[in-house]
């Protein structure tokens, strides 16, 4: 999603630009209301953040010149199509002596590419692989 | 003196014994094991050195010898396009620019992007804890400094939980924390937090710290809005043993902000120490290591300051100032700071009242990270610095200084109203989910409740079996908001939806960003511009009123109210009637009680308490069984103690007076005396009781007599009397000085009782 504005003119979206906002489904953010909800034509499933949102966070932040914080956002984009129990696997097998190998962690980024095109995720991983490797920290703790 | 009676010690030991500062253990300094606040000898020296935009050693070490915690900050934090320039500024000068006016705050943020752990510990050592208070200010994210609290229940019962919500919400706390006791309770803690905030506003923040999979699984149900319980590590082991490294938490970091919640990172002096591995570094040099990846991690801020260990770290030479040096750190790094000011560190109230001052005066994005809002006993945390108990002290702390930290003064009905409604929304909403029956008697308990020793509620398996239903039926925010519209609570509804669109837009992941009236403020929309006096956060003349407001304030009308109601009591008790202009008198046994204008007209009572009549009663008996003769007079023309006694005493027989205020202060006067000079003097108002007046006539019927008697002892108790005294005091002596005319005659009066 682009937009000729400046992101900082956007700023905050659900203030100046809901228009640019969807629901989890979706749905335009303004068919999130307390009645849509209580008549049951929105759920849960729609109080979700949307990759797009990220995105547009991420520039927000970047303009700011908080680069970091912008990477993060676009992770949290790439990561917004994972399941939860994805999430949690993998959050899992990132924790030290989770994954037995280098490979494990491999086998982990290469699925994150290839179902979800999370390029800057599985990046972060390949990053924690490398280091593991170097550090010994595949060694099992429990 | 005998030996049995010898103390073998100064006596004085005996007193600071006894005080809670007693409890407080003091570490000798030791650097070798890890007892340092800040430059261990063990710290490295600041250096980087990049090839091709990659760096090739930091801090006397070269890539090859990288830990993970260096290499994620070598990859992540490391700005190379800044880091050659802002390693080559000496130290000193860039520990000047953070106290210089003139430097903003884009500029010093933008170097340290550059700038390896050692180097920033070095520079944010070099500051006095004056100096940091003054960088503090100038480089907090946000222009409005915010607050954070605890808000947790020893029975983890929604009712109470609810109702201390609601508490916490309209006291102005923006971002309330919550855990539990048994962790299967989470998701009713979660439940019940949101509602109760709802009751008062939307947009408060809340969290439930618990196991990281399960406290994600809260987030994702709309349960809760931010997390902070991401803790990161200063050393390789013990971030191994904290079972995490810096690239599982920043994909932790990621996976939150996926589904829409602010998160921020803990770390804090001390918790090395705590785990053992600590490497002989300085606590700052650790926490250097701790900030830098997170801000290479990509999460918006930081919880630090002590935190778990702030009471290891204040056991150290230098370790409070190095807690707040840590808070300096991270908004130099650009990261929201919720400044400790947690986990109380001492037993002292002294010390942890002067651990606050600096962030509170500096202004921090959130001065507390966990403000304990509820009865001590009832925070599941540990004890905080400051607690239920303690909250009007934190008030008078910002109104002495006038800064705002956050909360402000509410009257108690609002209070009971704001807890009122949270408890009705969360009965109506666990009555509605089909999850609990609420009865009449828990309501009316939690309503009035310090803490869960005064309510009769759930008990833990009951609480545990709604916990079970929630999570059977997965209760999700939707739910709840339909649950309230559905039962007439559409205010707290509409509440919660702010949040919901907040859960799809995403404008509070930003820095710092808190949600004020229903708009998100963050350090996007609204920074810190703070350049000197005049310019940055200025309390403005509404929130001057709130931060000014005290529950018991007295002004002039509601000491004139108080004089009044008393005063229709005295009226029955007796009078004082005028007999025309005073003549000095010639019976040597007279003795003159010249009364100030105000007293038992205008005013009514000492502040001691003692009521005119009974006053006069027993000035009049001491001066008779001194075998004198009470004479009264009213003196118009002055309030001022000595004046009144020494103009009584001119118009004394025996050249002997008493002059008394309305409130109580009393002086034995002696012609011929300069004014103030004189023979007793009472100052200590509240302090003299009946007796004591009794004493006094008694002594100035023995100095009528020509004898000199034992002066009247009235033994001072050592407690701050004026703190308690001195409004009233001075209103009254005010309504005493307004009364005197310059020109008015003293006035004749008969004293008869009823």
């Amino acid at each position: 999603m682009s937009s000729p504005e400046k992101p900082s003119a956007l700023y905050p979206i659900a203030e100046k630009r809901p228009d640019l906002l969807s629901t989890g489904t979706g749905r335009p953010l303004a068919d999130l209301t307390v009645e849509n909800l209580a008549g049951g034509s929105l759920g849960q499933a729609d109080i979700a953040i949307s990759a797009d949102a990220l995105r547009l966070q991420a520039e927000v932040a970047r303009e700011a010149g908080r680069v970091r914080l912008a990477e993060n956002f676009e992770r949290g984009a790439e990561l917004v199509a994972v399941p939860d129990d994805v999430l949690l696997e993998i959050y899992e097998l990132l924790r030290p002596g989770r994954a037995a190998s280098v490979d494990v962690l491999r086998e982990a980024s290469a699925m994150l590419r290839r179902d979800y095109g999370a390029e800057a995720v599985a990046a972060l991983v390949d990053e924690a692989a490398e280091t593991y490797q170097r550090r010994g920290l595949f060694r099992r703790r429990f | 003196m005998s030996q049995a009676t010898t103390p073998n010690r100064w006596k004085r030991y005996d007193h600071w014994d006894e005080r809670p500062l007693a409890q407080d253990r003091f570490a000798v300094e030791d650097a070798e094991h890890g007892f340092c606040a800040m430059g261990s000898p063990w710290d490295p020296a600041p250096s980087l050195t990049l090839e091709g935009g990659r760096v090739t050693g930091m801090d006397g070490k070269t890539a090859a010898d990288f830990d993970m915690i260096d290499s994620f900050i070598a990859s992540h934090h490391i700005d190379p396009d800044v880091a050659a320039e802002a390693m080559a500024i000496d130290s000193t000068d860039f520990a000047r620019r953070l106290v210089d006016v003139s430097v903003p705050r884009s500029e010093l943020v933008r170097l340290a992007a550059g700038m390896t752990p050692a180097k920033l510990a070095e520079v944010v050592g070099m500051l006095s804890a004056a100096e940091l208070t003054f960088a503090q200010a100038k480089l907090r994210a946000r222009l409005a400094p915010g607050n954070q609290a605890h808000v947790t229940n020893a029975k983890d019962d929604p009712i109470q939980m609810a109702a201390d919500a609601a508490t916490a919400a309209i006291y102005g706390f923006d971002e309330l924390e919550t855990t539990v006791r048994v962790a299967r309770n989470a998701r009713t803690c979660a439940l019940a937090l949101t509602v109760g905030a709802a009751a008062v506003r939307g947009g408060v923040l809340v969290q439930c710290s618990i196991e990281e999979a399960e406290e994600l699984r809260l987030g994702m149900a709309g349960l809760t809005s931010y997390t902070e319980t991401m803790s990161v590590y200063g050393t390789e082991d013990v971030f191994v043993d904290g079972d995490d490294t810096p690239w599982s938490k920043a994909f932790l970091t990621a996976a939150y902000t996926s589904r829409g919640l602010k998160a921020r990172c803990t770390s804090g002096a001390g918790s090395e120490v705590l785990m053992a591995f600590h490497e002989k570094k300085s606590m700052l040099y650790l926490e250097a290591r701790c900030l830098c990846v997170q801000r290479g991690m990509g999460v918006q801020g930081t919880q630090n300051g002590g935190i778990d260990g702030a009471s290891v770290a204040g056991s150290v030479p230098g370790g409070v100032k190095e807690m707040f040096a840590e808070n300096v750190m991270a908004a130099l790094l650009d990261l929201e700071c919720a400044s400790g000011n947690d986990t109380r560190h001492s037993h002292s109230d002294m010390r942890v009242a002067a651990r606050v001052l600096p962030p509170l005066l500096a202004g921090t994005d959130l001065i507390c990270s966990g403000f304990g809002s509820i009865a001590d006993y009832d925070n599941s945390f540990a004890i905080s610095s400051f607690n239920g108990s303690d909250m009007e002290e934190y008030l008078a702390l910002q109104r002495d200084y006038m800064v705002d930290g956050g909360l402000a003064h509410v009257p108690e009905d609002a209070v009971m109203a704001a807890r009122a409604r949270a408890i009705d929304a969360i009965s109506a909403v666990l009555e509605e989910l089909n999850l609990a029956e609420v009865s009449e008697r828990q309501k009316q308990s939690v309503l009035h409740a310090h803490g869960s020793l005064d309510t009769q509620t759930f008990s833990l398996g009951a609480v545990a079996a709604i916990n079970a239903r929630m999570e059977e039926r997965a209760v999700t925010l939707a739910d709840v908001i339909a649950a309230l519209e559905r039962r007439g609570f559409h205010t707290e509804a509409e509440n919660l939806l702010l949040m919901a669109r907040q859960r799809v837009a995403g404008d509070y992941l930003q820095t710092a960003a808190v949600i004020r009236d229903g708009k998100v403020v963050s350090a996007v929309n609204q920074p810190n511009d703070y350049q000197g006096p005049g310019s940055g956060y200025v309390v403005d003349a509404q929130r001057r009123e709130s931060l000014a407001r005290m529950r018991g304030q007295i002004g002039r009308s509601d000491v004139m109210a108080a004089e009044g109601r008393a005063g229709d009591d005295e009226k029955r008790a007796y009078r004082l009637i005028p007999k025309g202009p005073a003549a000095r008198g010639s019976d040597p046994r007279e003795v003159v009680i010249a009364l100030s204008p105000g007293f038992g007209a205008e005013l009514n009572k000492t502040t001691g308490e003692c009521r005119h009549s009974e006053v006069l009663r027993m000035l009049s008996e001491g001066i008779a069984e001194g075998g004198c003769v009470p004479r009264v007079l009213r003196i118009r023309h002055t309030a001022d103690t000595s004046f009144l006694g020494l103009t009584g005493a001119r118009l004394s027989g025996s050249g002997i007076a008493i002059g008394i205020q309305g409130k109580g202060t009393t002086v034995i006067h002696k012609a011929g005396l300069a004014p103030h000079t004189n023979l007793e003097l009472f100052p200590q108002a509240p302090l003299i009781g009946l007796e004591h007046y009794r004493q006094i006539g008694a002594n100035a019927a023995a100095f009528a007599r020509g004898e000199n008697p034992e002066p009247v002892v009235i033994p001072p108790h050592g407690d701050a009397l004026g703190a308690k005294f001195h409004v009233r005091t001075a209103l009254l002596y005010h309504i005493e000085a307004d009364l005197a005319d310059p020109a008015a005659e003293p006035e004749e009066l008969d004293l008869v009782f009823a």
